[in-house]
């Protein structure tokens, strides 16, 4: 499918490493496509376990990021409390060495969290988009030039980059964190659609939108895009898991801003009060569970919509050939 | 032939633009993150330390920026990386060949455990499709390539450092021992490691499984499969020479390119250990803005990598014909 010789396989760094990359879906071509799609993609999620399972819980997640004071009463900052104190009534998950609450640090902290995944995924998501699609439209010197951008940043190690580009970076808060995010992670995406867009150039349905004498922007934007919609969503939910992540591990080596309300400052926090030798374990379980839960819900979607995409990967029933027995 | 020499040209090609984003970086920066280290520095080493940075950097210095770039595509051919604040006063080549094998021996063991454990999983997951190891996996899956790294190593330590004592939490040999080749020494080294060879076995295993999975159930469907089965073979022969066989070849160039990711791979776990491999080391550099030592660890790390993608490259074309005609 691809063009060039560059293979991805499971021990790539970077956003590749997630599922749902696998194979883009055939989408009927089309300006209607992109509703077809979308309304696919709703059902989808209704029928599908892993997605709903994923959907319901970012969707708390997106509740404790909206409103995270209607569900934590407490005070999130620190000497607000006792120091240290274990589980309670008072301080369900108990209060950290530095008088915080635990559980309200937690909630406040989604924000961030989704913040980063959201805005660094959406920007990454348009950046692969209009590089991939550019370069196979445009092709010729545009896709060579577009194309060799794309593909030095895919091989560059993305986390040594990230850390690179924040140490130069004086003390950032979420807008350097989030432009250093996209630009080491829209590569993957780019590649992906590229190719896709690419398989797509010769296809009856664009060869009549350029007989009927369609602008080249009416093209790209209401035959491509569209008919790309599964292919650019899975892009999306896989740089989302992935920037979770990274945001998080950069932030826990202290490479955030310390004073912020997140999951990875969180951490950070607990491993330099050495949480886990001093018998303060929830402070480390609890934002840590959060990310995971966060990524989670982001990667079973991602995983529901490869199988919707890939027939062949759907669950089978159990079934029986005389091999097996 | 002519792949090869396209690939190689792209290798050159990225490798320049990696140099020459060290170049660049140090010397677009607002706020000059340099200057402020070096006047962080001042007094705390030696003069002549001092004047390599600014000669490495291009701070106070008349050269212009293109005599600067030549003079640092020099350094870099020569192997000279300046000198390295971190270890004070040894040469930044010096400091990273002391971090190389440890990174090398965790990561490089664990990564090659996790391709041959991962891809024997996928294999029997689609062999025995909708079965209760097909049934596990996937879900398992989802999870442990949610989780990040770190906290599992974290987790790791709570669990058997913390808890039950049962292995070392940092560090990678104990204190009392100095490096040979004696039975205290090595078993010292191999209870160290672990630990965190359990944190990236973890996390990495996911991708193989995965991946081996998903092209074996595709290959399970073609009609060599069918005729193997009807010509009365035995399973594990059909399962491992006809299809495993045909379906190994995404993980095995995945695989070729896992091995430049090894100097790499790992930089958060070694953190939370406290290894002393190469990930340690540049965040180490980077805490103490050892810009030297920082910049050497970077290039070093692409170099792996380009090199095992340069080599997986080569391998997929030579294994698969397929690709050669592709192109």
């Amino acid at each position: 499918m691809a063009a060039t010789g560059l293979s991805t396989g499971p021990g790539q760094a970077g956003p590749g490493q997630l599922p749902g990359m696998a194979g883009p879906a055939g989408a009927a071509p089309g300006a209607w496509a992109g509703s077809a799609a979308l309304g696919r993609l709703w059902r989808a999620v209704r029928s599908n376990r892993k997605a709903a399972v994923g959907a319901a819980i970012l969707a708390v997640f997106c509740v404790l990021a909206a409103v995270p004071g209607l569900i934590a009463h407490d005070n999130p900052e620190a000497d607000a409390y006792p120091r240290s104190l274990g589980p309670s009534a008072q301080h369900l998950l108990g209060t950290t060495a530095y008088g915080q609450d635990i559980f309200a640090q937690a909630v406040w902290g989604a924000r961030e969290t989704l913040i980063i995944a959201l805005v660094s995924g959406v920007i990454s998501t348009v950046l692969s988009a209009v590089m991939g699609i550019a370069a196979a439209y445009l092709g010729g010197l545009w896709d060579g030039g577009l194309n060799l951008i794309t593909d030095i940043l895919l091989v560059i190690p993305t986390f040594p980059l990230l850390i690179v580009l924040v140490a130069y970076l004086p003390n950032g808060g979420l807008v350097p964190l989030i432009a250093v995010l996209v630009i080491t992670g829209y590569s993957y995406g780019a590649r992906q659609l590229r190719a896709q867009a690419l398989s797509m150039r010769d296809r009856d349905f664009l060869e009549a939108a350029r007989v009927r004498g369609e602008r080249r922007l009416y093209i790209v934007f209401v035959e491509i895009i569209p008919a790309l919609t599964s292919l650019i969503v899975a892009t999306f939910l896989g740089t989302a898991v992935y920037n979770v992540l990274a945001a998080a591990g950069l932030q826990f080596i202290g490479f955030g801003d310390p004073n912020s309300l997140s999951w990875g400052t969180m951490l950070y926090w607990a491993e330099n009060n050495a949480a886990l030798q001093t018998g303060q374990y929830l402070w480390a379980i609890v934002p840590g569970a959060c990310i995971a839960l966060l990524g989670a819900a982001f990667a079973l979607l991602n995983y529901a919509f490869d199988e919707i995409g890939n027939p062949a990967l759907r669950p089978v029933r159990k079934y029986r050939t005389r091999h097996d027995a | 032939m002519r792949f090869a020499l396209r690939r190689l040209a792209f290798f050159v090609v990225t490798l320049w633009a990696c140099l020459t984003l060290n170049f660049m970086l140090p010397r677009m920066m607002p706020g000059s993150p340099i200057t402020a280290m070096m006047a962080k520095y001042h007094g705390r080493v030696t003069p002549q330390a001092l004047q390599a940075i600014e000669n490495a950097f291009g701070v106070d210095t008349h050269a212009s920026l293109v005599t600067q770039y030549v003079r640092y595509l020099g350094d870099m051919a020569t192997g000279n990386f300046g000198i390295s604040l971190t270890v004070t006063g040894e040469p930044v080549s010096q400091v990273i060949k002391s971090a190389i094998p440890w990174t090398l021996g965790l990561v490089g063991v664990t990564t090659v455990l996790a391709f041959v454990l991962g891809t024997l999983i996928g294999i029997l997951g689609a062999w025995r499709r909708g079965g209760w190891l097909d049934g596990i996996l996937p879900p398992v899956f989802v999870i442990t390539s949610a989780i990040p790294f770190f906290w599992i190593a974290m987790m790791l330590i709570l669990l058997f450092s913390s808890q039950f004592h049962l292995f070392p939490p940092a560090g990678a040999y104990a204190d009392t021992l100095t490096p040979s080749l004696s039975w205290a020494f090595v078993s010292s080294v191999v209870r160290y490691a672990f630990l965190p060879a359990c944190a990236i076995l973890i996390t990495s295993i996911g991708g193989w499984i995965l991946t081996m999975r998903n092209t074996m159930v595709t290959v399970l469907a073609e009609d060599y499969i069918r005729m193997a089965r009807a010509k009365g073979l035995s399973g594990p022969r059909i399962m491992f020479w006809y299809a495993a066989r045909n379906a190994i070849l995404p993980n095995l160039s995945g695989f070729a390119m896992s091995l430049g990711f090894v100097v790499s791979g790992a930089i958060l776990v070694e953190y939370v250990f406290s290894y002393p491999g190469v990930g340690y080391m540049l965040l180490q550099a980077v805490q103490n803005e050892d810009y030297a030592l920082m910049q050497a660890l970077f290039l070093l790390i692409t170099v792996a990598v380009l090199v095992a993608i340069l080599l997986a490259d080569i391998a997929t074309a030579l294994l698969d014909p397929r690709t050669r005609a592709a192109r």
